[in-house]
């Protein structure tokens, strides 16, 4: 896939690769956290967990302690992940039903759920569902946006046309309002602070000038160094 | 064992699925435990299409990835509305779009809380999860016609609680629930393995009339009553799953006294 430059917006320079963006969000998680994981760069953020840190993974369907696929052959049909995939359980971990899955989720006992986005809003609104006139599901995604303390997006900084993701307002419905806590992107990291958004790290490599001209959202920088 | 014989008077194991089932009629409520083929009750799913049953509206969380089980139900035309978080299967939007289903939309944690709660004598509570979205707000389209939005899912009462909003979310009360289970004894204990047991304990919960389909039938003292994750309380009948491998069905052991014959027949055979 290649963006496709237009007159709105400059063609995307090149910043951090998906698994490069995974392994940033991997550094940031702390030992003892409890991290729902969504679909795309996120599934990803598990590689790059370094060894001393121990994360417990929790997936929608009831599995507190996830690990990872068991290998051909090794298969349960009765142990997958929220997307029906085949899984491996680490030692100590728990399944519940979904009723507790999601007491976990919406009673905010997760410390992390890394989400991927559509767009992400100024103030940190979540679109992350639904583009009209395609089909709905939503899963979990509510729940976990609702419930969860820190919500982190791991997301592309522009779409395939090259238009920024972070946005005034999002255009597509809304998974959330004001529930974003930080975004990880190809060019920047952003944070969430009193309903705005701060620019608190660019990719290496990558101006902070670049950054603004993908971004069509206002912000603050607060830049280390 | 004090009285062994009396302990056997409740006996929800059934042969005659079909018998039981044919209870459902047309246009039923029906609760459906599973996500995605992940403990999805497909014998009993079968079964309701093998007995003609239809206008069905189906609480359950996803259609599937193909046309068994739910998928089934869809391709023949045998559901009226689908309450679900996460459909999966193409053609199930095709039809939702065609005007031949209806279609409510859900966080999947509502479902869940929404099935446990109507099992539990609760009507209605109030959840974060939707809040200021369109599935709270009536912009969702329950059902299509001629391409457009035809009529919309009713507006969730919203109300602020700690400063946060919340919405209004009613119970599921079902008029059968469809469970799968791993293991059950005859006094309709069950037992669900790993991460199948997902929906199931809920839909269980929730259906005034609830049939679950086990891989092994056992004895009665063989479940823990520690380890029961749906108590016989919950439940009316239970018959063998067809997709037990069918030698596990037959190293199941009957009680001393038992009026039945030692040899389960798989549902493959009873149906």
């Amino acid at each position: 896939m290649s963006p496709t430059p237009t007159e709105t917006a400059p063609a995307p320079p090149r910043g951090l690769t998906r698994d490069q963006v995974a392994a940033r969000v991997a550094r940031d998680l702390i030992d003892g956290y409890t991290v729902n994981l969504g679909v795309g760069i996120p599934l990803a953020v598990p590689h790059f967990i370094p060894e001393d840190v121990e994360v417990v993974l929790h997936a929608e369907n009831g599995v507190l302690g996830l690990g990872p696929h068991p290998g051909e052959g090794h298969e349960d049909p009765d142990l997958t992940d929220a997307g029906k995939k085949p899984v491996s359980l680490r030692p100590g971990a728990a399944i519940v039903d979904s009723a507790m899955s999601f007491a976990v989720i919406r009673g905010g006992h997760l410390d992390v759920t890394i989400l991927g986005a559509l767009q992400v809003s100024e103030t940190g609104d979540l679109a992350n569902w639904y583009v009209p006139g395609r089909n709905p599901a939503v899963g979990g995604a509510m729940d976990l946006v609702a419930g969860t303390p820190q919500v982190w997006i791991c997301m592309e900084h522009v779409d395939r046309q090259g238009l920024p993701k972070l946005v005034r307002q999002c255009t597509f419905p809304l998974t959330g309002a004001r529930v974003v806590t930080r975004v990880y992107t190809d060019l920047a990291v952003f944070h969430v602070e009193d309903g705005g958004l701060v620019l608190v790290e660019c990719a290496p490599g990558v101006s902070p000038e670049t950054v603004r001209r993908h971004t069509a959202a206002e912000y603050t920088e607060r830049l280390a160094g | 064992m004090h009285d062994e014989r009396r302990a056997e008077v409740i006996d929800k194991f059934r042969q005659d699925l079909h018998g039981h089932l044919d209870a459902v009629p047309d246009g039923a409520t029906v609760a459906v435990g599973g996500f995605g083929a992940s403990g999805r009750p497909d014998a009993l799913l079968n079964a309701l299409c093998d007995l003609g049953k239809t206008e069905l509206h189906l609480y359950v969380n996803n259609v599937g990835e193909d046309f068994k089980g739910v998928g089934r139900l869809l391709r023949e035309g045998r559901l009226r509305r689908l309450t679900a978080s996460f459909p999966i299967l193409p053609e199930f939007y095709a039809e939702y779009f065609a005007g031949r289903v209806e279609f409510e939309l859900v966080p999947q944690g509502t479902l869940a809380e929404r099935m446990r709660a109507g099992g539990a004598g609760i009507a209605a509570f109030y959840t974060p999860s939707g809040a200021r979205t369109m599935l709270s707000d009536g912009e969702f389209a329950l059902s299509y016609r001629d391409g457009h939005p035809h009529a919309r899912v009713e507006p969730k009462e919203t109300r602020d609680f700690d400063g946060r909003p919340h919405v209004l979310e009613r119970g599921i009360r079902a008029d059968v629930a469809l469970v799968k289970g791993h293991r059950g004894d005859r006094k309709g204990n069950i037992r669900f393995r790993r991460s199948a047991r997902n929906f199931n304990p809920l839909a269980g919960m929730c259906g005034r009339l609830t049939f679950v389909e086990v891989e092994e039938l056992v004895d009665v003292d063989v479940l823990d009553p520690d380890d029961i994750h749906l108590p016989g309380v919950f439940v009316d009948h239970v018959v063998m799953t067809a997709a037990a491998v069918p030698a596990t069905a037959h190293i199941v052991r009957t009680v001393p006294g038992d009026h039945h014959d030692t040899t389960i027949p798989t549902a493959e055979e009873t149906r």
